[in-house]
């Protein structure tokens, strides 16, 4: 793992202006990746994470848009680039994305081959038989048959199509890879090669990745770093061992304690009572505290401050030293 | 010895796939799908069962079998002792399907967008001519709401559902279900539409639900870390059949099937440290299609202990270890489950496989 830090992200806040009002959908985000080095992200559904994922594409959708903060990748500030500049030199070279559910938009008309070969064409200018070498090389690093090249989406299975997916988005050796939930409508044995597979590619080629799910027992097999997200908030970061052996933020602790067990017999599952705020208009204060059994009267007033605990940063309240 | 709700014996459905214009021109055979292909079940009263597998191995097929939702090819099915191969009397069917219910996976498709929770509630009672009147009626949806804790029901009771959220919805449908006083339910995939904090409250629920009115339920999930929980027996499902099925803690801690040890392998564990250790999946290929079902053992070309037999004979059940616990393999009782883990080295090569027994896997 190289130590050099590629991605620095500083106060990042992305909102969608839509008639009903303004979505927060993501505030303050603050994080650093090294290369060879993952992040996981986790919390519930509508929280944030694919928005944090596009703002670092340059690519949230109208009528959104990053409103505040930096998002560095080797000295150039993304929040800076035009349309025409972020797709020259971020998208694919820098960053590459493998987008939440894209296994289901696969092109049928065009053969897989084809499908991959376009990003080498417009950055690279490679074409023809090295190309298609160049495919062929990146379809056996994720265990399939290089054959595949030749073959339409429509005759492949689902993992086979997540896999080529993946072998796509790191073919022009991006510094970041964003996975945003590509294992989540795949079956357990296929989600588990695939695991295996990105656990090992993530040590040869030694790129930062950004991996995104609601699955906690998933981000447990891949994450260097965790971040956990509530309401457009990341709430906690830090170690992944570290968050996972002794969660600080009552968000992370009882999201936790709610992953049902295998091998353990228990006779109620943890909680967290009620449901997620509405972003056009989140809860004053703490946005946990409508659901937060910690909760105390300045959680109701004031918005937390992120504390440093032991390398972990929690946006909570409790950590506060007086 | 519990009483029986749910016997089925070689139970099956087939289906018959349509033809595109070209292959009836052609005169090609017309393939079958082999959904259910001759499972025995027994679900005891008062009693949980889960039913667990891989997309499209026929656990929703099974779910609608026992609900005569669909009619079963062939095989027998008795519930409560009725032979429900043979209700086909209006009067008869609709007797059973009040004491019988199901809940849907997909809590924004199975409510009527345009009815009000009332209606929605209401419904299954006029059906079923229960409640003399809209008063009594009404005290009755009230109480199905405090049920599952839809509180206070004045506040949901005029809502239509895209005014709740997912985890709401689901509670109406599981009152809906519950109003009727079923004795057994089916429940297809019930949270998995669900975000983890609702799904653990909706499953509490459900469990609470159950043990206080001591019903019978087939619980059917991809999710295999929530039987555990939640039900008292499992079974195992691979193309079509029950390859493996017992008491949940056995099956979990001791799965006699190379198909379940893989699929219990396969299942990602929230302990962190893992980074540097890959997981060995012991199963090969994916799975066959429906219409293809291997001959002798169906797992057989996957399975990395298959032997000659296996290709030719099919494996009848077998009780190797504890009563009631049952596995379709010709050599259950005698494949070890163990864990192989390899570590990776700094640039992702395999350096070194151990070993890993159930007790290393659980931790603490
Ligand atoms: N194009 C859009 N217009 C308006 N609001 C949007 C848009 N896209 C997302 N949002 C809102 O922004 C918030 C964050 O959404 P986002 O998709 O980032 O969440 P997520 O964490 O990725 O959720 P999921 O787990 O369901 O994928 C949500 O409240 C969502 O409704
Ligand atoms: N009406 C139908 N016509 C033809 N084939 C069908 C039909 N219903 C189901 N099948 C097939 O029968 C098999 C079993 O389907 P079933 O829906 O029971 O699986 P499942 O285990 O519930 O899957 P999932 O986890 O995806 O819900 C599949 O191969 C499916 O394609
Ligand atoms: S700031 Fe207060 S409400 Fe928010 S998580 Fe901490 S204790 Fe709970
Ligand atoms: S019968 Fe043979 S092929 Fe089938 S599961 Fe047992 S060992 Fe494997
Ligand atoms: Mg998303
Ligand atoms: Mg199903």
């Amino acid at each position: 793992m190289s130590e050099k830090t590629i991605l620095e992200v500083k106060d990042l806040s992305t909102h969608y202006f839509t008639s009903k009002g303004v979505v927060q959908a993501l505030d303050d985000a603050n994080f650093t990746l090294s290369g060879g080095q993952s992040l996981g992200v986790a919390g519930e559904s509508g929280c944030g994470k694919s928005t944090m994922a596009f703002s670092l594409l340059r690519m949230v959708q109208p009528p959104g848009r990053i409103v505040k903060g930096s998002i560095n990748i080797g000295g150039m500030d993304v929040t800076k680039l035009d349309e025409k500049e972020a797709r020259r030199k971020l998208r694919w070279q820098k960053v590459s994305m493998v987008f939440q559910g894209a296994m289901d938009i696969m092109t049928p008309v065009y053969t897989v081959g084809y499908q991959m070969m376009e990003p080498l064409k417009y950055h690279k200018d490679i074409t023809g038989s090295k190309a298609e070498e160049v495919c062929m090389r990146y379809l056996d690093m994720v265990d399939l048959d290089p054959e595949l090249f030749y073959r339409y989406p429509h005759e492949l299975s689902g993992g086979q199509k997540q896999r080529i997916i993946i072998a796509t988005a790191l073919l022009l050796e991006p510094d970041v890879v964003i996975l945003d939930e590509p294992t989540t409508a795949l079956d357990v044995v296929v989600e588990a090669r695939i695991m295996n597979d990105l656990k090992r590619l993530k040590k040869e080629l030694d790129n930062a990745m950004i991996f995104i799910t609601h699955d906690l027992s998933i981000l447990a097999e891949i994450s260097d770093d965790l971040a956990v997200m509530y309401a457009g908030w990341i709430v906690e970061i830090g170690p992944a061992t570290k968050i996972y052996k002794d969660p600080k933020h009552p968000y992370t602790q009882k999201l936790i304690a709610a992953i049902p067990r295998l091998h353990k017999d228990i006779d109620r599952l943890e909680y967290i009572p009620g449901a997620p705020p509405e972003l056009t208009n989140p809860p004053k204060g703490c946005r946990f505290h409508p659901r937060c059994e910690q909760a105390f009267d300045k959680c109701t007033q004031v918005e937390p401050k992120v504390h440093d605990v032991e390398g972990v940063k929690i946006k909570c309240h409790l950590y506060e030293e007086d | 010895m519990p009483r029986t709700i749910v016997k089925a014996r070689n139970l099956r459905k087939e289906f018959e796939i349509s033809q595109t214009f070209m292959q009836k021109l052609q005169r090609k055979p017309k393939l079958k799908v082999r959904a259910v292909d001759g499972i025995n079940l027994d679900i005891y009263e008062k009693k949980s069962m889960g039913l667990v597998g891989e997309s499209g191995c026929g656990k929703t097929t099974v779910g609608k079998l026992v609900m005569k939702l669909l009619d079963a090819t062939s095989g027998e099915l008795y519930v409560k002792g009725q032979n429900v191969m043979a209700l086909d009397d209006k009067r008869m069917l609709k007797a059973y399907r009040r004491m019988a219910q199901m809940i849907y996976q997909d809590p924004f498709s199975s409510l009527d967008p345009r009815f009000k929770v009332f209606d929605i509630l209401e419904e299954p009672l006029l059906i079923h001519d229960i409640g003399g009147s809209l008063d009594e009626r009404r005290a009755m949806i009230e109480k199905a709401l405090e049920d599952v804790r839809l509180t206070p029901p004045e506040e949901f009771i005029d809502r239509y559902p895209h005014m709740l959220s997912g985890g709401q919805r689901q509670r109406v449908a599981i009152a809906r279900c519950l109003i009727l006083n079923p004795d057994f339910i089916v429940a297809d995939e019930p949270v998995s539409m669900l975000d983890v904090s609702v799904r653990a409250e909706l499953l509490n629920l459900m469990k609470d639900i159950i043990d206080i009115q001591d019903l019978t339920y087939l619980y059917i999930t991809h999710d295999i870390s929530t039987t555990r929980f939640f039900t008292d027996y499992i079974g195992v499902m691979y193309l079509g059949e029950i390859v493996e099925q017992g008491p949940v803690g056995q099956v979990l801690d001791n799965p006699l099937h190379p198909y379940t040890q893989a699929l219990l392998t396969a299942v990602p564990e929230p302990e962190p440290d893992r980074l540097d250790r890959i997981k060995e999946i012991p199963i090969k290929g994916e799975i066959p299609s429906g219409t293809n079902v291997p001959d002798g053992c169906r797992f057989h070309p996957r399975c990395p202990y298959a032997k000659d037999i296996c290709k030719k004979k099919t494996p009848a059940e077998n009780e190797p270890a504890e009563k009631g616990h049952k596995a379709n393999c010709h050599f259950a009782g005698e494949i070890e489950f163990k864990m192989k883990v390899a570590k990776l080295s700094d640039d992702g090569k395999i350096e070194k496989v151990e070993e890993l027994e159930v007790e290393d896997i659980i931790g603490d």
